[in-house]
């Protein structure tokens, strides 16, 4: 293993192996340097949440491959100070958005395939360029690409500590195969991304609520590396008490759930808490816009459960779930079958359809079809559930990133109390917290990503060079 | 047909369907993708419109140890092997699907002796290069019934086959549509034309595709030759040997050769392939199966180098037998799955084109 004890020389070590990381690792290797990538997990489970990815957000000036008509710099950030309410860092904000232009170049060259946007998400087809097979088959694509390149993986590989001592990462502690091996690169990339598999850390930065969510991603994403820096001093970026959750199938697993468990028939529900009471208006806006916000919602509510509600007129608005609903002729059985009160159940229904008025009901815009009295409302597709067979799912929060991370400069380099760590660099969630201060922008999280891998990869290999 | 790879292939394909991330790689996802539920008649239709190119295994995160356990290749291979056996006919011999290396090293080893000891003890007193060693009309009274009743068992399953996915009537469209894929088997391109994950891992190759093609035509030539014989000996008099120059040899030389560099390369594919992403009990006879027709080819073209050597006698019933072991398995081994892949196609242009008129009222 290059750079392992008295082994030979190690240029750069990299941390993690999901979208940033191995961006890294290839800009690296192809500037000549010797690469060595750490991934926690096992082989099968490499790229972190990359393999949960599908697409990255691109800005380009005209028609490029996949992508249609054109997508400036002003409306990119326009998009991105919108979601995050001004929580962003411009400069680098800027940076990204720019650079994201030439990566879709870089990423085809580097084995990515690009694909037209894949069905059910129209509303990104001129913004987001989709990856052929999704994330894992980027992930595959790069590791093929490094490898033939060069680049030399360890799978399996905790990294527990980074020695920091006068600005400088003096040496990698990592676990392999129950050993601790110690590394000595002259540069260090920690890409490994947030911490939202950590659930002690998230019950500490959320509250005891947080033992109840699920991690749509990878369980290996424990923030190890984070918090071994954080401790170390290492300046820091981002609420650590914020995540981003949306509401997922109750039926998930704890971790790893990704895509599938995504639920999209809440605007055409009535969304109940386990007392069988509606708590916030399912029908505010459109769905893409609204679907972020559920996971706070369900998280707030006792057990931290809700329980979307809707009849078979509405079964197939929306894209099919990997589980399938529980069914029911009546809403007293399917109150049974989901562990609610039936009378309850019943009474919210029946207010609820009691405050519908007449009118066209057009799922795929605000039709303004309001609950009329009714608190909360129903803002829009408020129709009567009364048509039986009845369905209901069970909705949890989903947690998909954390916000906290590293504070990088525009060449993706760790910062200690406002000044550079001389060898450690940064790239992906561990520091996209930086620019996605809140909130959530479809494909961002893959173009910071790139972004910044690319710089960190060039940045670590130019000064161990 | 038994219910355990019909429900877990659904289980599979529901968590598929809310995902699509696969989409790109073949027509099997936009297939799943039309629909919310899904009967038994169309998880045969995906499992045979699958071309086991195994893109959307590596490509999935949901693979074991996740505990989705998505395994497509394998989940859909093991239906497609049900389904072969459920539709053969007779029923009762489907089972031989189960055992077809078995099987087929019993009819080689059966046909072998019979034409050993026919091109022996029935000689002709005249008749020149292989018509000397067997008439031809002994030849035709056992090759044509051996090659007619498979075809027609292979109809009659394609027939089941056709009913249990709810095929319509067939248009010029849908077999125009159907055929441009299978000459372009744009279902093992992967979507970008890369090819499939076969025989190394999750890296893309187009290996397969072109010994798959060189395997069809090689195929299609020697048929050809041996249909333009036929029409020579009947129509035109023009009795066999035929020289070098001749349409049947013209046709069967490099159709034997590509079918001989075909099969090799697939076998050699094969057993590289990672076995987990088939049914287990299928890869012998299918191995059998490209074996059988490696020896039909090989032994076919080293016959016709042979031609008026005395090795001619022990060659021609060797290359007889393998063509008759062949024949008399089409219906019963993976040969079948041509019949059924094309059915598949023009299934799925049948349902393409009805989903689009749908939309288009």
């Amino acid at each position: 293993m290059p750079g392992s004890g008295s082994n030979k020389a190690l240029d750069v070590l990299v941390i993690g192996s999901g979208n940033a990381a191995l961006t890294a690792a290839i800009s690296a290797r192809e500037i000549g340097a010797e690469v060595l990538v750490l991934e926690a997990a096992p082989e099968v489970y490499r790229g972190g949440n990359t393999r949960h990815t599908r697409n990255f957000r691109c800005m380009h000036a005209g028609p490029t491959g996949v992508l249609p008509g054109e997508y400036g710099e002003n409306e990119y950030f326009g998009d991105l100070q919108r979601v995050t309410k001004g929580n962003t860092d411009e400069a680098l904000a800027r940076l990204t958005i720019r650079s994201s232009e030439e990566c879709y170049g870089w990423m085809q060259d580097h084995g990515i395939r690009f694909q037209p946007p894949l069905s059910g998400t129209l509303s990104l087809s001129r913004t987001n360029a989709f990856f052929l097979g999704g994330g894992r088959a980027l992930v595959n694509a790069y590791c093929r690409t490094a490898a033939n390149l060069g680049v030399q993986f360890v799978y399996g590989a905790l990294v527990r500590h980074l020695e920091l001592k006068d600005r400088r990462i003096l040496r990698v502690d990592a676990e392999i195969e129950g050993e601790t091996k110690s590394f000595f690169p002259r540069s260090v990339v920690a890409a490994s991304g947030g911490f939202q598999a950590n659930i002690d850390w998230m019950v500490d930065a959320w509250g005891p609520a947080a033992r109840n969510f699920l991690v749509r991603g990878s369980p290996y994403n424990r923030g190890i590396v984070l918090r071994n820096l954080i401790d170390q001093g290492v300046d820091t970026v981002g609420d650590p008490a914020q995540c981003h959750a949306v509401a997922i199938d109750g039926r998930a697993p704890k971790f790893d759930g990704g895509i599938v468990t995504r639920l999209d028939c809440i605007p055409f529900s009535i969304v109940v808490n386990k007392h069988g009471v509606r708590f916030h208006d399912e029908g505010e806006d459109l769905w893409p816009k609204r679907y972020a916000i559920w996971g706070r919602l369900v998280a707030a509510q006792p057990d931290q459960i809700g329980f979307a509600i809707f009849d078979s007129r509405s079964i197939e608005l929306f894209m099919p779930s990997a589980y399938p609903p529980v069914e029911a002729k009546s809403v007293e059985v399917l109150a049974m079958r989901l562990g609610l009160s039936k009378e309850a159940l019943v009474a919210t229904v029946e207010e609820f359809n009691n405050t519908c008025r007449p009118g066209t009901f057009r799922p795929t815009e605000l039709d303004g079809l309001a609950t009329e009295k009714l608190n909360p409302p129903k803002s829009n597709w408020a129709r009567p559930i009364s048509n039986p067979p009845f369905f209901g799912y069970e909705l949890r929060p989903g947690v998909t990133f954390t916000y906290l991370g590293l504070c990088v400069s525009a060449s993706a380099q760790v910062r200690a109390k406002g000044s550079p760590i001389e060898n450690l660099w940064a790239a992906g969630e561990i520091m996209a917290g930086s620019i996605l201060g809140e909130g959530y922008l479809a494909g961002f999280g893959m173009t910071i990503g790139t972004v910044f891998g690319r710089i960190a990869g060039c940045e670590a290999a130019a000064h161990a060079l | 047909m038994p219910s355990d790879a019909i429900t877990e292939a659904r289980r599979q394909i529901q968590i598929c369907n809310a995902c699509r991330y696969c989409e790109g790689y073949c027509s099997v996802f936009p297939a799943i993708q039309m629909h919310r539920n899904f009967a038994e008649g169309d998880i045969v239709q995906f499992a045979n419109l699958c071309h086991d190119c195994r893109g959307c295994y590596h490509a999935c995160q949901y693979i074991a140890p996740h505990e989705f356990d998505i395994n497509v290749p394998r989940a859909l291979a093991s239906v497609r092997q049900q389904s072969w056996k459920a539709h053969a006919w007779p029923s009762c011999v489907g089972q031989l699907f189960d055992r077809s290396a078995l099987a087929f090293s019993s009819v080689m080893v059966v046909s072998l002796a019979i034409l050993f000891w026919l091109t022996t003890a029935m000689r002709p007193a005249s008749g020149e290069g292989f018509y000397s060693f067997m008439s031809h009309s002994l030849m035709v009274a056992i090759f044509v019934p051996s090659f007619l009743l498979p075809l027609i068992a292979v109809g009659i399953s394609v027939r089941r086959y056709w009913k249990a996915v709810g095929g319509g009537s067939i248009r010029w469209q849908y077999i125009a549509k159907a055929v441009n894929s299978l000459a372009r088997m744009d279902n093992l391109s992967g979507g970008h034309g890369e090819g499939c994950n076969f025989e190394d891992g999750d890296r893309f190759s187009n290996a397969r595709r072109w010994l798959h093609q060189a395997t069809l035509a090689g195929f299609l030539l020697c048929f050809a030759s041996t249909c333009s014989g036929t029409l020579l000996h009947y129509g035109f008099g023009m009795e066999a040997p035929y020289g070098f120059l001749s349409v049947p040899k013209l046709l069967g030389v490099p159709g034997g050769i590509l079918l001989c560099i075909g099969t090799a390369g697939l076998a050699w594919l094969k057993t590289k392939a990672d076995p987990n992403l088939g049914v287990a009990s299928a890869w012998g006879g299918e191995m059998a199966f490209i074996l059988v027709l490696f020896g039909t080819s090989a032994t076919g073209l080293i016959l016709f180098a042979a031609t008026g050597e005395p090795a001619v006698q022990f060659l021609l019933p060797l290359h007889l037998g393998f063509v008759l072991t062949f024949f008399l398995m089409i219906p019963y081994s993976k040969m079948v799955h041509g019949f059924h892949r094309l059915a598949a196609l023009l299934r799925n242009a049948e349902m393409m084109s009805e989903d689009s008129s749908l939309r288009s009222h």
